[in-house]
């Protein structure tokens, strides 16, 4: 899996490291600070919920932190396993659309043919829960 | 129509120019605020005229200012830019939404051949160079019209970039001097539109309509100033301008503002702002929690875009499925530019002139209709379109298509003014045939009288009568006096009723008076 992860690069034209900028230290420590799990959690609305779930994300981490074992220096990064696929482009017809009502039904609440949703300001949106506690019951 | 902040036009398109992404080159990574674009198709270029704004005042510090403009310009199809369903503005709500667009699960991005094409001529008429590989990204943010909670956009590697644009403009007192200016297009990226929102503050509550399509130009500046020679400012970004002269007087005021701030010794808030219009200035806009971070990450639904010129085209492919930019070079129309020097070559004419032919859409037509059916100079013509013509179209706020002079009226106006009539009587036709649809210059100059007294005898005889009724003026114009000729001429026509040559006036008065 190595091997053929090098010949691609290889065989890639030749190009620095492009990518986005990385926000986890380089070494790969391993403390995640409450100020990055507050970031995380605003961004992407997820809720740690516990100290056991930030364990969770730090093993995780570090998991995948093994990766930079691999020497990749001179290797053109793999940004997509469709690389080598064609990206297929579709003439400029109208052949969709036009199903106002359906796609209305899935909202609990419209107005008229308008999705509703609440101002900015009071976003009600529930986190996704990272870890749940176990059950009690079985 | 929303006013684009370039304004030139190729005749029969109604825009030509693609719109910014990316940041200008202040180099802080991903710009502040959301950005919203086009889904089914906008393009971005950003632009770098720097600015010198010399105002030396409190320690006489000169202040460069650095501008990037993000426009952002939905593309011209028929169909979006990931999506089959249709392009087009004040349908029903929702009624131009597919399961894609309403990201639904399951749903996937198939990219338009069209919009590929656009922002590839796009790039071409920008000078760019075209990325034969260009990637597709993800910018993720929330928001209610945004229902994937990502828009696709192309950041790390766009589809064209480092153009530029030469373009001109009148400077001086009386704007009278013509001076051109070149900026830098950074790049041009394909992205996604976000929905409309509209807000019920009554209700608290907010509508989402998923069709897009909604403006066709919009652009965001950014804005920092610093002192030449050492490193960027801080920048601003300023967002909610929807025309060329807000634009600029945002520019202006932000500008100014920030160098106010700096030499009383305050900082600049790397923030985002909106322009008031009514109050003439910037204002903050609300707090968005600080720097976004957008996440960006690849498009993982989307190989990488590959582009082909005829070298590298690949053989025994479907032509549908290939792009070829040599192919698309060609298609291009010609660029106002070229249309412009041509004019310039071909007629002699002035640059501005050549730049207000271009600047009114159909104008450049008539212009050319009117050269066809004439033998006058061009420099006749142009004076009749760019003064007369123009004048009582922009009086009367019509666009060409609405004028009810035809290109053929103002040739033949144009042949009687040389021959027939004199040219205040032309004038006089002219506002006639503007009022009046279907009479032919020549049928106003019968009915109104205006044609050149032919009668030479008649003439004389008036010329006599006026230089016998002005004793003082003529001894003025025997003593020398250059401008006293020009009074008696103007009493002579006012006798004609406009219906005498000055030219000829002129003559048999200084014959008539021995000069």
């Amino acid at each position: 899996m190595w091997t053929r992860r090098v010949w691609l690069g290889l065989r890639a034209s030749a190009g620095g490291r492009r990518g986005f900028p990385s926000k986890a230290d380089p070494q790969g420590s391993r403390r995640v600070t409450a100020e990055l799990i507050e970031h995380l959690e605003r961004l992407a609305l997820v809720d740690f919920g516990s100290q056991e779930a930030v364990a969770r994300l730090e093993k995780a981490i570090a998991f995948a932190n093994r990766l930079r074992a691999v020497d990749t220096d001179g290797v053109e990064p793999m940004e997509s396993v469709l690389e080598d696929r064609c990206l297929y482009l579709r003439s400029d017809n109208v052949v969709e659309g036009n199903c106002a009502e359906e796609l209305l039904q899935n909202s609990h609440h419209v107005v008229e043919e308008y999705f509703v949703a609440p101002p900015e300001k009071h976003m009600e949106i529930t986190p996704f829960c990272l870890w749940t506690p176990p059950s009690k019951h079985h | 129509m929303a006013t684009p902040v370039l304004r030139w036009c190729c005749p029969g398109r109604r825009w030509v120019f693609a719109g910014i992404g990316g940041v200008s080159r202040h180099g802080r990574g991903v710009p502040t605020g959301s950005t919203s674009s086009g889904k089914r198709g906008q393009s971005s270029v950003a632009q770098q005229p720097l600015i010198t704004a010399q105002k030396p005042r409190k320690g006489e510090r000169e202040w460069a200012a650095v501008v990037g403009l993000e426009i952002h310009a939905q593309i011209a199809s028929n169909s979006k830019l990931f999506s089959g369903s249709q392009v087009d503005f004040a349908a029903p709500p929702n009624s131009l939404v597919s399961f894609f667009d309403a990201s639904l699960p399951g749903t996937l991005p198939v990219l338009n051949r069209r919009c590929v094409e656009a922002a590839v001529m796009t790039g071409l008429a920008l000078d760019c160079h075209i990325n034969r590989r260009s990637l597709f990204d993800r910018k993720h943010y929330f928001y209610a019209d945004l229902p994937a909670g990502y828009q696709i956009t192309q950041q790390r590697l766009p589809i064209a970039v480092n153009g530029s644009l030469v373009y001109s403009v009148c400077v001086g007192k009386r704007r009278s001097q013509m001076v051109t200016k070149t900026a830098g297009v950074k790049q041009i990226q394909l992205e996604q539109d976000s929905g409309k929102s509209l807000h019920d503050s009554l209700r608290s509550q907010t509508l989402i309509d998923l069709n897009r399509a909604e403006g066709q130009l919009r652009v965001d500046a950014n804005i920092s100033v610093h002192n030449p020679g050492e490193p960027l400012g801080v920048r601003t970004e300023v967002k909610n301008l929807n025309s060329a002269r807000f634009l600029a007087k945002a520019i202006d005021y932000e500008i100014q503002r920030q160098i106010n701030e700096l030499e009383n010794g305050g900082k600049i808030l790397n923030e985002t702002r909106s322009f008031d219009y009514k109050l003439g200035c910037t204002v903050p806009m609300r707090d968005k929690e600080g720097k976004q971070d957008y996440r960006f990450m690849p498009e993982p639904n989307l190989p990488p875009l590959l582009l082909y010129d005829s070298e590298s085209l690949p053989t025994g492919t479907d032509p549908q499925q290939v792009i070829n930019i040599d192919q698309l070079r060609e298609q291009l129309p010609e660029l106002p530019r070229v249309t412009r020097e041509k004019l310039v070559q071909q007629y002699g004419m002035l640059p501005e002139h050549s730049f207000a032919l271009l600047n009114e859409v159909g104008l450049l037509e008539f212009f050319q209709n009117v050269i066809k059916e004439t033998r006058a100079e061009p420099k006749k013509v142009t004076s009749w379109v760019l003064n007369t013509f123009l004048g009582f179209l922009k009086q009367q706020n019509l666009a060409v298509s609405e004028s009810p002079v035809t290109p053929s009226a103002l040739a033949e106006l144009d042949l009687l003014d040389r021959k027939a009539i004199s040219s205040s009587a032309a004038k006089q036709v002219f506002q006639e045939l503007w009022r009046s649809k279907g009479k032919t210059p020549a049928q106003i100059v019968a009915e109104k009288k205006l044609e050149l007294m032919q009668d030479a005898e008649a003439l004389e005889q008036l010329c006599r009568s006026t230089l016998e009724a002005h004793p003082q003026v003529v001894t003025d114009v025997k003593k020398g006096n250059p401008r006293a000729i020009n009074k008696l001429i103007g009493l002579v026509r006012r006798a004609t009723l406009g219906r005498a040559d000055p030219t000829v006036i002129k003559e048999v008065l200084e014959r008539q008076l021995s000069l």
